[in-house]
């Protein structure tokens, strides 16, 4: 180091690296005012939008406020909401309803999507293409899409209904996806999985690409069968990735409010109402906002700890 | 590395072609919802609702424009007695809604709600392109302090649910007079889309040997001249897979659509599922603002698709 840094800690490796006859022809901004400059709005824009808005959550969980009557009168409650939600057997039942989606979504989505990946991996004449067909459904709005399923689903005129009788001989007017209290949380699997297999599916080929194929030449040499190559070369160096779609899926689907507000907006009675639902009915229609923000701050904090364990999982891919 | 023509793991013709009708398969069927919006936005809504369901325009059915029509207009159903007494029809769409004992009085909402989306959508992309790109640049070439921690900071903010950061922002929106404005909604979008924009473009620059701004700044540039006419030319690949990301998000966002805006600023997607004809839904007119509204991104995935592998698979694959 033959200059020394403006701001402690500040000093950048190209101006380290410089003689000081060139550094003093440097004009303009030092590299610390540049950092700063460059790095200040979007921390402001994200400690404005995301930051705040968090400790505001906190603070309002502890109050009685109600949205919808700004000028009534706001009380401490303590941790009485808290108390209210999690001792809740509605909530944990909403949860359950929660974990069942999340659960078969993931298995569906990881096997289907590992197995068109593993597929998709034999390069047969056209995979890029067909690969580019399969990807359209996770690009469009969840949204949108979502209300178009809504049609698809209708009893006596959507495809869906039609398709499965066609195929099963059942009356196609004799069972409603959206309306029966057994089958509404699977017409939101199916629409998920379709929108979401695509993306487990990217993830696990960019897994498979990731082998070498002197593994596979090394176990050809020994005569290995496909089955064991594949349980033992392709599913373990395959699994981090795997991992890496299931949490990430699983964190997306915790969360989920598009396609399960515009499917069955909860309904038939609260069979699909997902935690967002839950917190979206009591922030937006109840106005309960003190309570809400109670039941968002659990949100968070369940969140983040899937958000950790994405992390560490993602740091475990990029040691290997 | 990949597998050479003479490589002992080069799957056998068989193998092949077993994996390709599988995948043709799905894909075949995954694409049926979406060639049915194309078919019903161009049915009558009879038609629409027909059992069995109508698959072959001009065999089962006549393509018709009604579904767009309803998507544009707004109509008035009059009596017969008054529909006889005005002049000819002008337009097609006229035509339709005479045939049917109505009128048109006016344009719809949809295309309002199509250029909300236009101008958030791209606001919020540019706007967070700048500030990704500018912050990546930073965390990726100087040592700031608590690197690692903001990086994570700025990554996590991506983990909260919108429905529960949805209170709070509905409330100082209000306070700030943001609820229901573009701008907001573009703040909003930049910063959801601004994380990924930083993660995604770090690595991209991580990419661009240090060396070459050295040079520059061995050269007489200053480090943001070097900035400006080096880094950012070599990063032009990586922007456009950034920006199509941001693009996407913020085209297809809906829980903050829905809580936080009403009218002026409202986007698309809470707007198609609320388009009511007489009697519920008018799914012809519902498929025709589904099928303009997915074109666009229709069009930049296939255009695209390689870049959009490369940024789906967010880095965590670099190997």
């Amino acid at each position: 180091m033959n200059q020394a840094p403006l701001i402690p800690g500040f000093v950048t490796r190209a101006a380290a690296a410089t003689p000081a006859g060139i550094a003093s022809r440097m004009r303009g901004l030092s590299d610390s005012a540049i950092a700063w400059l460059f790095i200040t709005p979007t921390m402001l824009l994200l400690l404005a939008i995301n930051l705040f808005p968090l400790l505001w959550t906190i603070q309002l969980s502890f109050t009685n406020y109600r949205a919808n009557r700004p000028n009534a009168p706001v009380r401490g409650v303590g941790l009485d909401h808290y108390e209210a939600i999690l001792t809740d057997p509605d909530i944990w039942l909403r949860m359950q309803a929660t974990a069942h989606f999340v659960f078969w979504t993931i298995l569906l989505q990881t096997v289907i999507g590992f197995a068109l990946a593993y597929l998709i991996d034999r390069k047969f004449r056209g995979h890029g293409f067909w690969t580019t067909l399969i990807l359209i459904p996770m690009m469009l709005s969840p949204a949108v899409v979502g209300n178009f399923w809504t049609f698809l689903y209708q009893p006596q005129i959507g495809l869906f209904n039609y398709v499965v009788a066609f195929f099963s001989g059942i009356e196609p007017s004799s069972f409603q996806m959206l309306g029966d209290v057994d089958l509404s949380p699977w017409a939101i699997i199916i629409v998920d999985t379709w929108m979401w297999t695509p993306y487990v599916m990217l993830i696990c080929l960019a897994g498979l690409r990731s082998i070498p194929d002197y593994i596979y030449e090394a176990a050809e040499v020994d005569r290995a069968s496909n089955w064991r190559q594949f349980v033992s070369i392709t599913l373990p160096m395959c699994l981090p990735f795997i991992m890496l779609a299931v949490l990430f899926r699983g964190i997306e689907n915790f969360k989920m409010f598009d396609l399960v507000n515009l499917l069955t907006a909860g309904g038939p009675g609260s069979t699909t109402e997902f935690a967002s639902i839950t917190l979206k009915r009591a922030a937006f229609e109840a106005w309960r906002t003190g309570y809400s923000s109670a039941f968002a701050v659990i949100m968070f904090v369940m969140i983040f700890g899937l958000a950790n364990i994405y992390v560490k999982a993602l740091n475990q891919v990029k040691a290997r | 590395m990949s597998a050479t023509a003479h490589s002992v793991v080069q799957p056998s013709t068989g193998a092949k072609l077993a994996a390709s009708v599988v995948v043709v398969l799905y894909a075949l069927v995954a694409l049926v919802p979406l060639v049915w919006i194309g078919l019903t936005s161009i049915k009558t809504p009879q038609d629409s609702i027909a059992y069995p369901p109508k698959v072959v325009p001009f065999v089962d059915f006549t393509p018709s424009i009604e579904g767009f029509c309803s998507l544009f207009t707004t109509r008035s159903r009059q009596t017969p007695e008054y529909i006889a007494s005005l002049p000819p029809p002008q337009g097609a769409c006229e035509e339709v809604a005479r045939s049917r004992s109505m009128v048109v009085v006016g344009s719809s909402n949809y295309v309002p709600r199509f250029v909300n989306s236009l101008i958030i959508a791209f606001g919020s992309t540019a706007l967070s392109i700048v500030l990704g790109t500018a912050t990546a640049y930073a965390f990726s070439r100087f040592r700031v302090p608590l690197k690692d921690d903001l990086l994570f900071f700025i990554l996590s903010t991506r983990m909260m649910p919108p429905i529960a950061v949805a209170i709070p922002i509905f409330l100082m929106y209000r306070e700030l007079g943001l609820s229901d404005t573009r701008l907001g909604m573009i703040l909003l979008y930049t910063s959801v889309n601004v994380s990924l924009a930083v993660w995604l473009l770090k690595g991209f620059i991580d990419e661009i040997p240090r060396e070459y701004e050295e040079a520059a700044m061995i050269d007489g540039y200053t480090r943001l001249q070097a900035f400006r006419m080096v880094v950012l030319p070599q990063a032009t690949t990586g922007i456009v897979a950034t920006a199509i990301f941001c693009l996407i998000f913020s085209w297809n966002e809906y829980a903050f659509a829905v809580l936080l805006t009403s009218g002026a600023a409202q986007t698309a997607p809470p707007f198609i599922p609320i388009i009511i004809g007489e009697g519920g839904q008018d799914w012809p007119a519902v498929a025709a603002g589904t099928a303009l509204f997915l074109l666009p991104i229709l069009v930049f995935t296939v255009l695209l698709r390689k870049h959009l592998l490369r940024g789906i698979t967010f880095g965590a694959v670099r190997k």
